[in-house]
């Protein structure tokens, strides 16, 4: 019962940090001089068309920037309402998008799905690739094994990964016929969910998973090869042993579940550094993630875009961290029992 | 007869270096107690390891043979194959270790990790092996075996972890155990019950027991066998009687020389001289709030020192004693000015004898600054304390650079000179810290808290974490200190035995109380409360016709309530320190 509750106190702290953040967000996005229209009409005006500067007029009125900047978040959020009475994210009104000239929610769209769809991917990834191989480091710690799993960690780790995209892209066409290019097939583009269209997902997707993974996963089995060896020269791994257990029981047993924790603590710190490391490789990749997106909003000004975006990749993040916090709670006795009245 | 298990000729090395462990021979018989003596690098450890193959990766067994009885066949421990090994660990040998806190995996239940032996080598059920286990726990002393069974160690105390681990020891009842240092991490008072309860299962079962220790108090109350190791080597074996009534081994004789004990000839010692009082700790108390686990429920207040009044006079040594969470470490901290006391309590601090004594707590910052000069501290681990990644140097002149006195040159020659004070040599001045043992460490503890020439050295448990030769020479140490400046010490021990050699006067703390004080004389020839009592009955002496008196001890050591009505105390009521004669307090209902 306690887990429930304590999970329901990280949702609402974790809702409380998603406001903190929002405010960061617009604060820092309106910290450059100027906004998207204010610059707009500036260049309209030098080039002499007037019609334009009364559109954008018009649009700075109709999304309050002629406002205050606290009013403009306030607005934005959707806790006051604005010249189109309450609309803001609460409501479920994510903005314009001026750079494109469509609304957030449309631009954002599907993209949004398939960037979680391509980061919980390459997580899987490394956990599936950087657990097995780190224990088998650790417990072959100073053989043959350990050394070439940490020589192609490190090799992992050091090359760019727009690099290896490239080079994946040449040789897994070559040889594996595999999609250059996209998440999907573009016939599929815009089209209703198939199982076609999730097929082509799925071969489209091998590629960026493998080289978006392949750095955090080579961290990822460092760091555990480093736990599991000092948990292995703990006093209860000899208390295993002498009890008669076997090596490999023994060994997953006790000094794993040990060196979990920090594995399962990095969930939170991974999609983050993933949603933002993957941005140039999405651009390298033509991926229809929200990387580029960003970029280019970013680039622009495009407020209400960016804005948007970076709230999604702090909400993936929160979410995160909250998962591997209530994990590590159901994992950890100790931390379970903090504070139980004895 | 034949013996249970016999090592012959055991020769163990670590990689092509020169084996640590040379030629032992031993026997044991069913049923019988052997203690393997020795210091730190005796090759005790090893020995007793190899017996299991339990050793370090690069450990190699050079020559010899382990061989144990008793099941159908003789079986030849150091060729068996690595699967038929791991039915005798656990199973026919079990082994306990020293450290109950970290010999159990922090994750898994009690519970589970007992059972798992009688899992893995009896194939039980859950609620078959639970069951055994239950009577095991009953039976090792666990108050609750249910409760005891669902819980996770750091849940429990020192004590009762290591009686889970005796538990998982003892439930599949082995024909030997071993036991390495088993009670060596715990209070007196602790080690004396789970002692005595290893004792009682051998009885019961009739299984065979090694004993690793360096203890002689213990192998007195606990051997009938003991085999003294040195370096490698096997000084002197037979049987516990003989050895310790008339070691014939020089070496043996130099750790009996070296033990310390509590002596019980009549004498009266002297009062603390109060006039010129360098510490004088007037009513003080700590209390910590515990935030509760949530936010309806009150906060737990934990009283760690509840009223101390102490003095300590210049050139004097008072020592503070108690087990872990009596509050002598707190009491310590707060004279040292690093935790402020509860409202109320006052530290006075006299830097010499004709200034005026100054509050520790509501010093200005230079004030605080030369007090920090004129009280310095030894901890506890000299592993630990000292930072691997700084020369000796480096570490030696740091306190110096920090109050900026001297120039380079001039710090440098202080460091020496405070090397070759404490008995080392000063070309070791560019040295680390791992290339010293943890005797010489010990003194490079006492170098650097001597180098800013302070009048108060706070030691707290200075010795405690070092071989009992090495121990006396310390204890040497720190008495021609002191003769030669003056100086005062605070002394935090929970070794009756160390305090009885080097104090002036004696606290005795328990949760958080002064409950009794008096000079060492008169507290080991005439202790009145029973909780000293119980100390000093649980010190294991090594003399094989004073066995522990552990009636004495758990009705001393155990809750208040257990004591006479005339000494209890419970949260609300606390009788007061009474003097019984000049010096001698106990606190008592009148």
């Amino acid at each position: 019962m306690s887990i429930l509750r304590y999970a329901i106190y990280r949702f609402m702290t974790m809702l409380l940090t998603l406001l903190v953040v929002s405010a960061l967000v617009f604060v820092i996005i309106n910290l450059p001089p100027g906004d998207y229209l204010s610059n707009q009409i500036a260049e309209l005006r030098a080039s002499g068309q007037s019609a334009g500067v009364a559109k954008a007029e018009f649009l700075r009125k109709e999304y309050a920037l002629d406002r205050p900047l606290y009013q403009q978040y306030l607005i934005w959020i959707g806790f006051i309402p604005g010249p189109q009475g309450f609309s803001g994210l609460l409501q479920g009104d994510f903005g314009w998008s001026f750079e494109f000239d469509r609304p957030v929610a449309e631009i954002v769209g599907e993209s949004l799905w398939l960037t979680v769809l391509v980061n919980v991917a390459a997580v899987l990834f490394v956990y599936m690739i950087a657990l097995p191989l780190g224990v088998l480091a650790a417990a072959r710690s100073r053989t043959w094994v350990d050394y070439t799993s940490a020589f192609v960690g490190y090799l992992g780790l050091a090359t760019p990964n727009f690099l290896l995209a490239l080079i994946m892209f040449y040789y897994g066409h070559k040889y594996f016929d595999l999609p250059i290019g996209g998440l999907m097939d573009p016939r599929f583009e815009g089209e209703p969910m198939t199982f076609e269209k999730m097929n082509s997902i799925l071969i489209h997707l091998i590629v960026p998973t493998f080289v978006i993974g392949t750095s955090g996963a080579a961290a990822m089995m460092q760091r555990l090869r480093a736990n599991l060896l000092d948990e292995l020269g703990k006093p209860y791994v000899e208390t295993a042993i002498a009890k008669g257990m076997a090596p490999s029981r023994m060994l997953t047993k006790y000094p794993l579940r040990m060196a979990f924790n920090p594995f399962v603590a990095d969930i939170g710190n991974l999609l983050p550094s993933m949603v933002s490391g993957s941005v140039l490789v999405s651009v390298v990749l033509g991926l229809q993630t929200i990387g580029p997106t960003l970029l280019t909003a970013l680039k622009t000004q495009d407020q209400f875009l960016s804005a948007f975006v970076l709230m999604f990749v702090a909400l993936l993040t929160l979410m995160g961290t909250m998962i591997s916090d209530v994990l590590l709670v159901l994992l950890d006795p100790r931390i379970r029992y903090e504070g139980r009245e004895t | 007869m034949t013996p249970l298990l016999s090592v012959e000729n055991l020769s163990i090395g670590f990689g092509d270096a020169e084996p640590v462990v040379q030629n032992v021979n031993f026997e044991v018989a069913p049923g019988e107690t052997l203690a393997l003596v020795g210091e730190s690098g005796s090759g005790k450890t090893v020995t007793c390891r190899a017996v299991l193959r339990i050793l370090p990766r690069i450990a190699r067994i050079a020559t010899g043979r382990i061989t144990l009885n008793g099941g159908e066949a003789p079986l030849t421990l150091t060729e068996l194959s690595e699967r038929k090994m791991r039915d005798i660990r656990g199973d026919r040998v079990s082994m306990i270790f020293q450290e109950p806190m970290r010999s159990l995996s922090p994750l898994h239940k009690i519970g589970n990790q007992v059972s798992e032996v009688l899992w893995l080598h009896r194939g039980m059920s859950e609620k078959e092996a639970k069951r055994e286990v239950l009577q095991t726990f009953d039976r090792v002393g666990f108050p609750d075996p249910e409760r005891a069974y669902g819980s996770y160690p750091f849940e429990l105390s020192g004590g009762m972890r290591q009686r889970a681990m005796i538990a998982m020891a003892m439930v599949s009842k082995p024909d030997l155990l071993i036991a390495d240092e088993p009670t060596t991490a715990l209070d007196v008072t602790t080690q004396a019950q789970v002692l005595g309860l290893i004792k009682e299962l051998q009885q019961e079962t009739g299984m065979a027991l090694i004993l690793v220790t360096h203890d002689l108090g213990v192998v007195a109350n606990m051997a009938e066998k003991v085999v003294v190791m040195h370096k490698g080597r096997v000084m002197e074996s037979g049987s516990a009687a003989d050895v310790l009534r008339a070691p014939a081994h020089p070496y043996t004789q130099q750790l009996f020389d070296a033990a310390p004990a509590i002596p019980d000839r009549a004498a009266v010692g002297l009062p603390m001289p109060g006039d010129d009082l360098i510490l004088e700790m007037k009513n003080v108390s700590k209390t910590y709030t515990m935030r509760a686990g949530s936010a309806w429920k009150p906060e737990v207040k934990i009283h760690a020192c509840r009223g101390v009044d102490l003095k300590l006079a210049r050139g004097k040594t008072l020592a503070i004693v108690g087990e872990s969470g009596s509050g002598k470490t707190t009491a310590a901290r707060i004279a040292l000015g690093a935790e402020l006391p509860d409202s109320g309590g006052e530290v006075l601090f006299r830097p010499s004898g004709d200034e005026q004594q100054i509050a520790v707590h509501q010093m200005s910052r230079a004030a605080r600054t030369a007090f920090q000069r004129e009280a310095q501290m030894v901890f506890q681990d000299p592993y630990s304390s000292l930072s691997p990644r700084m020369r000796v140097l480096d570490a030696m002149t740091e306190p110096l650079e920090i109050h900026k006195i001297g120039s380079t040159s001039e710090q440098r020659d202080k460091a020496a000179e405070m090397l070759q004070r404490v008995g080392l040599n000063s070309d070791m001045l560019k040295r680390f810290p791992h290339a010293f043992s943890g005797g010489q460490r010990q003194r490079l503890s006492i170098a650097r808290a001597m180098m800013l020439d302070p009048s108060l050295l706070v030691c707290d448990e200075p010795t405690s974490a070092l071989d009992v030769s090495v121990q006396e020479q310390i204890l040497t140490l720190l008495e021609e200190i002191q003769e030669r400046l003056n100086l005062s010490y605070l002394f935090i021990s929970h070794d009756l035995a160390v305090v009885a050699r080097i104090a002036d006067e004696v606290a005795v703390m328990r949760q958080g109380l002064v409950i009794e004080q008096a000079p060492p004389e008169t507290l080991f020839y005439n202790p009145q409360h029973p909780y000293t009592k119980a100390l000093i009955a649980a010190q294991p002496e090594p003399d094989i016709d004073r066995p522990i008196d552990l009636k004495l001890v758990a009705q001393g050591a155990g809750s208040p309530d257990n004591w006479s009505e005339a000494f209890r105390f419970s949260d609300t009521v606390i009788p007061s320190l009474i003097e019984l004669e000049p010096g001698h307090k106990v606190r008592r209902h009148v």
